[in-house]
């Protein structure tokens, strides 16, 4: 019988494996037995005080519970939305309208900012974990569901200012999990040192394997990556032999020269995306660890995670970029040029199970990317249009280009400059904003006209962005610039802004 | 000193750099600043941090990390 259901992967592997720690943060674990009994008693919470499809915002600090948490509302036929605590409350109340969230589930550390957020029915993890299980209605309910019922909700940064909800189904979720765990060769005796946070599509990577195959998660603290040497000691303490990071996580490590005498003992397995690795730390670490396996993964949270990848099999020539390689098995990508044809070099299109539902609701966002695949006039079928510029070498791998548009990646988070932008439009005296990034310098900029002093503009921005949005420099103008065509100048911008020391 | 606190006040204006001494402890610093900070004060005392050094109790205060400048400088 087919897989419906994201759950069969942890049905299946406690089973097998009760006793192995499924998930830590290093001090404190839960194995696979508690992670399942955790979970149905959440679910049966869930089953009986929510409505079936209805969203459950999760506000946690990362730790094995925030896991049980998302598997019980999933149990219960909801799905989850987790929410980054360090958010500011105006981004989070943004979130949650547009999500139409009702009831939260947090933790004793959170409950008191969960419930000042407003209106919202707010649960403690330890008083729903403690449900006595309903088993005949968690088993009533998996019977009326479908492979595309949604599991959760991720939220990614929006161009007018309202972050975007992505809604990802169990279908689009094993589709990756089993492709993902075929390409990257993982087994169940991964050790896998998760480095994302996970209100983000990026640690379903370590999750759903560590699920399928009855492997086991380490949330490494998030304080240790400041400290690259403690951060390898941690590696070494657990036995971690997978790290699946941003680049910029991996750069830390090796920029501050902490691979020249501590090398992680265990590691045969590097995987690293969401931004270029810049070549000179690439080189670092292969050369730290000759032994083992790098991977490349590129791909979009609306594919739900990674779509392709490139296994690096040969030395890179010196101007060589590090390609993105090719689709994981049963999705495909398409380059599409601006007359909507087959191209060598265009827009990056994916299609195939991997896609997610779109936008919550967002018709008109959805229908803008989730658009009719351009080469089939067939029938309908749809293709997810990134925004990323692609190209092929001469070997027929994918190479990144470019964006399309002012998406940029930053500390291996996705930014759109146009809610930064949206955010200090609300300062009041702002006229006028426009954000850039300098590639180089990696940081983001902001130009603003209007009557308010930096301070004040940098206290709204904090009040509403996340932290990792915020520009590095501002700087007041006394006009923005205009093109010939009466839009702002974005590209002279830019070069003034790379000239800021 | 007053050159150290210049550099720390420029990653982050509104934090009392004089006596705080729970930097790290308390969250202010995240590893963009530890990186920042690293290359800043390399350039500008003209030291070499090594990664053995780079542990919380040199980053908890300004002070720290003063004291561990004056030792690299020494050496």
């Amino acid at each position: 019988m087919q897989q419906k259901n994201i759950l069969e992967y942890l049905e299946d592997t406690v089973k097998r494996v009760p006793d192995k720690i499924a998930f830590s943060t290093g001090k404190e674990s839960m194995t696979f037995g508690e992670l399942y009994s955790c979970a149905r008693a959440i679910g049966s919470f869930f089953a009986e005080h929510a409505e079936r499809g209805e969203p459950i915002a999760v506000i946690m600090d990362k730790h094995p519970r925030t896991l049980a948490t998302f598997l019980g509302i999933v149990y219960s036929g909801c799905f989850y939305a987790c929410i980054d605590e360090k958010m500011p409350a105006a981004r989070m109340l943004a979130i949650l309208e547009k999500l139409e969230a009702k009831k939260i589930v947090t933790d004793k550390k959170n409950f008191a900012l969960a419930s000042s957020l407003g209106d919202f029915e707010c649960f403690v993890y330890d008083d729903v974990a403690n449900t006595e299980e309903k088993t005949e209605l968690l088993c009533d309910i998996r019977k009326k569901q479908c492979n595309i019922d949604p599991i959760y909700v991720a939220f990614t940064s929006g161009s007018t200012g309202t972050p975007k909800g992505v809604v990802a189904s169990h279908r689009s979720v094993i589709d990756y999990t089993e492709t993902l765990c075929e390409a990257l060769k993982f087994d169940g005796d991964t050790v896998f040192g998760n480095q994302t946070p996970l209100y983000f599509d990026a640690p379903l990577k370590e999750i759903m394997p560590t699920l399928k195959l009855g492997a086991t998660t380490y949330f490494i603290p998030k304080m240790l990556f400041s400290f690259p040497v403690k951060l390898v000691e941690y590696l070494d303490e657990y036995r971690i032999n997978t790290i699946c990071w941003v680049v910029s996580a991996l750069v830390q490590i090796s920029s501050l020269g902490a691979l020249e005498n501590h090398v992680p003992k265990y590691l045969t397995k590097v995987a690293f995306g969401s931004e270029l690795f810049p070549r000179k730390q690439y080189d670092l670490w292969r050369k730290a660890l000759p032994e083992a396996d790098f991977y490349n993964l590129y791909g979009p949270t609306e594919a739900t995670g990674m779509s392709c990848y490139w296994y690096a099999d040969r030395e890179l020539r010196d101007d060589e970029p590090i390609p993105i390689g090719r689709p994981f098995d049963n999705t495909d990508i398409i380059l599409i040029d601006d007359e909507g044809k087959r191209a060598e070099r265009g827009e990056i299109c994916i299609r195939g199970t991997c896609l997610t539902m779109g936008y919550f609701n967002d018709r008109d966002k959805t229908d803008a990317v989730f658009t009719q695949n351009p080469l089939n006039t067939a029938y309908p079928e749809l293709v997810y249009r990134t925004g990323d510029i692609g190209a092929f070498n001469e070997r027929g791998e994918l190479l990144f280009i470019c964006r399309k548009d002012s998406q940029i990646k930053h500390m291996g988070h996705r930014i759109e400059l146009g809610e930064i932008e949206s955010a200090a439009n609300k300062c009041e005296g702002v006229r006028s904003a426009c954000c850039v990034y300098d590639n180089e310098a990696k940081r983001i900029v902001l130009f603003y006209v209007g009557e308010v002093d930096s301070t004040t503009l940098t206290k709204t921005l904090i009040a509403n962005l996340p932290r990792y949005m915020l520009p590095a420099h501002l700087e007041a103008l006394d006009a923005l610039p205009f093109t010939a065509n009466g839009k702002i100048d974005r590209k002279g911008l830019k070069e003034r802004a790379e000239k800021i020391q | 000193m007053e050159k150290l606190i210049a550099i720390l006040t420029s990653l982050h204006p509104d934090v009392d750099f004089e006596n705080n001494d729970s930097l790290i402890d308390d969250g202010i610093l995240d590893s963009l600043d530890i990186v920042s900070l690293v290359t800043e004060i390399n350039a500008e005392f003209d030291v070499t941090i090594p990664a053995e050094e780079i542990v919380p109790e040199n980053f908890n205060s300004a002070a720290a990390l003063m004291e561990l400048i004056t030792k690299l400088d020494e050496e």
